[in-house]
């Protein structure tokens, strides 16, 4: 999951970078609207976490015109004020979901992986492809029932790839879920997750389209 | 009488009332002259024709002619007649006439009473026939002419005033109607609906206080949406560096990484000492709310007061400050804790928006300044930086939008303005402090 989190009160949006990428998230913070529309513009966002009350505007309108373009990106809004007006307002306004603040980090999280569920068409909580089981809410995966230890960014790919079994997904794409700006893609990371991940789930696993990318493999 | 509609359906019918009788009253008055001359008239009249009846009969006071004397019972009804012998005695008299003399006046007008009766007479002396006649008439039956008049006239005023009652009181009510339309449409509103109140078909009495009524709600309108904007603010600037703080110390227990432990323990610190100051201020400005009394005045030295606050305040390494000999040689006849409240926060806010840049401290005549190099303020956020928990576009990390309100207070106690605008010709704020006394 590639999270953008629009807050810009310093130390939430530390806390909130820290805590996301603790339950697997690649996590962008901005600060403002226009930073955001700029964030949201380049990279594809699995979810936005949005403060209402930014400095140049409202987080609101912000979604408003998010969602006037077409943009389906689910959205989670954060806000001091947990008035039923508010609440109404914020997810009329095209919210996904409403947090008021203070929040539990443990159910923002949660919140977010069921918005991104039901955004990828999906009521149930985990991934299933065959004999493959992804479950996002606490990072595990079994294959034939019996666990296998996957690291964070091997989930993420994998993830990736379950959510549309049958889509094709490219390098780039793949890149995109996986480091945030800060980080420095290293130019083989792809390919080395997927060499790890065959030798973890199976060889057939995982289809290479030379050229395009990678999809599952036919469901065993 | 607290009823409108009362007391114009009383002064309409009391004003109606008033002049109708005055009518009758001046008919009454009129016509009763006009009835006792006519009929005087006729007295005379009657009684003349009688004489030159009588004097054509030869030898009537030998002869009785009671007959012909009856014929002039046609008057029997209202005239009364009698002829009498110069030497007193009855020659003749109509029917209904009283058997004594009408009067006692041998000629011209009289009044005389006859059992009980009071008649009004005329007497007409005929020496040469040797009669008298004399031809009267009721005054009760004059009285009852004037009366009928009257009654005639009073009679349909009694059938109409009810019927003008009534219409009175409905146009009345038809006027008022609007009121009572507003007065409903007003009740039915929820505590929300701040619309303005429909004046257009109301009658231009009513207008002014639908307009009061309007300007009213626009008021009450402005204030709740300030009031709603405050308390926005407010919530966020509070409940914000506490949800900063528990996602921290979320991360703290959660993560396995001792690094991410100590960053995460650091930001909490962080956050802390942020609340700590957002506490200090609150506390500040609910001091300043509370303390109604005047501030104690005193000689204050703005140059030390501001050189402490500079020495204080941590700045970033290329920020210099500067106080101009004009600001440290001023000297005020003011509290010292409300001036001392009001630089703190002003050099503080000029710190917090400068990275590389000068802050300058001026003073000219009554007015001290203080100019720094920072992006300045949109304009169109000037007018709302005294506003609680407002923080603009341009904000800086750790303030918590309650500076400039603490300023705009702690001057209001010692009779002081600050305006405040951005530089011309460059980038930067300008605060100028505008004191009335100066020693």
């Amino acid at each position: 999951m590639r999270i953008l989190v629009v807050e810009d009160d310093p130390i939430l949006s530390n806390g909130l970078r820290a805590g996301l990428a603790l339950s697997g998230a690649t996590v962008d913070a901005v600060e403002s609207c226009e930073d955001a529309d700029a964030a949201i513009a380049s990279a594809r966002y699995s979810a936005i976490v949005l403060d209402v009350m930014l400095p140049d505007g409202s987080g609101l309108d912000l979604l408003r015109n998010l969602r006037n373009r077409g943009d389906a990106t689910p959205v989670l809004l954060l806000t001091a004020r947990d008035s039923v007006v508010d609440k109404v307002c914020g997810l009329d306004s095209g919210a996904d979901d409403y947090l008021a603040k203070p929040f539990d980090l443990d159910e923002l999280a949660a919140r977010l992986r069921a918005i991104v569920r039901r955004e990828g068409g999906r009521a149930a909580p985990s991934l299933t492809h065959g004999a493959i089981v992804l479950s996002p809410a606490d990072f595990s995966a079994t294959v034939d029932g019996k666990p296998i230890n996957l690291s964070r960014r091997e989930f993420a790919i994998l993830s990736a790839l379950m959510e549309r079994p049958e889509q094709v997904r490219s390098r780039s794409e793949l890149e995109d879920r996986l480091y945030g700006w800060q980080e420095d893609i290293e130019s083989n990371a792809v390919e080395v997750h997927i060499h790890n991940l065959r030798a973890k789930i199976g060889k057939d696993a995982i289809q290479t389209l030379r050229g395009v990318g990678y999809r599952m493999g036919a469901a065993r | 009488m607290r009823s409108l509609r009362l007391r114009l359906f009383a002064t309409l019918l009391a004003a109606t009332g008033i002049v109708w009788l005055a009518a009758v009253i001046w008919i009454y008055v009129g016509s009763r002259g006009e009835v006792e001359q006519v009929l005087d008239t006729r007295l005379q009249e009657a009684a003349r024709m009688v004489a030159s009846l009588a004097s054509s009969f030869e030898n009537l006071p030998g002869k009785s002619a009671p007959a012909a004397i009856a014929q002039l019972g046609s008057y029997e009804r209202q005239l009364s007649c009698q002829i009498w012998s110069l030497d007193g005695r009855m020659v003749a008299k109509s029917s209904g006439a009283p058997d004594q003399q009408l009067s006692s006046a041998s000629s011209g007008f009289s009044d005389r009473t006859i059992d009980g009766e009071t008649w009004r007479v005329y007497s007409v002396e005929d020496a040469d026939h040797n009669v008298r006649v004399m031809v009267g008439d009721r005054l009760s039956l004059r009285e009852r002419l004037v009366t009928d008049l009257i009654k005639g006239l009073m009679l349909p005023a009694l059938l109409i005033a009810p019927l003008l009652g009534a219409a009175i009181w409905a146009s009345v009510g038809q006027g008022l109607r609007p009121l009572r339309r507003m007065a409903q449409d007003l009740v039915e509103r929820g505590p929300d609906d701040m619309r303005q109140v429909e004046a257009d078909q109301a009658p231009i009495e009513v207008r002014p206080l639908a307009a009061a009524l309007n300007g009213l709600l626009g008021r009450v309108e402005a204030a709740r949406r300030h009031e709603r904007e405050v308390t926005a603010f407010a919530a966020h600037e509070l409940r914000t560096p506490l949800a900063g703080l528990k996602t921290q110390a979320q991360v703290a227990l959660a993560a396995k990484d001792p690094k991410v432990v100590r960053g995460a323990l650091e930001q909490i610190i962080a956050a802390v000492d942020k609340s700590t100051r957002l506490v200090r201020q609150l506390l500040t400005i609910a001091k300043l709310d509370a303390d109604v009394a005047d501030a104690p005045r005193s000689r204050v030295e703005v140059g030390p007061m501001l050189a402490e606050i500079v020495a204080d305040t941590p700045r970033h390494e290329g920020t210099v400050v500067t106080i101009e000999a004009s600001a440290r040689d001023m000297i005020l006849d003011t509290n010292a804790e409300c001036l001392q409240l009001a630089l703190r926060n002003l050099h503080e806010n000029a710190v917090q928006h400068t990275r590389d840049g000068r802050i300058v401290w001026a003073a000219w005549a009554n007015s001290l300044l203080v100019e720094d190099e920072g992006p300045g303020i949109p304009s169109d956020e000037l007018d709302k930086l005294g506003n609680r928990f407002f923080r603009g576009r341009l904000r800086s990390p750790i303030g918590s939008g309650l500076g400039l309100a603490i300023v705009k207070l702690a001057l209001g106690k010692i009779g002081a303005d600050v305006t405040i605008s951005n530089r011309t010709g460059r980038s930067g704020a300008r605060s100028e402090l505008t004191f009335r006394v100066r020693t």
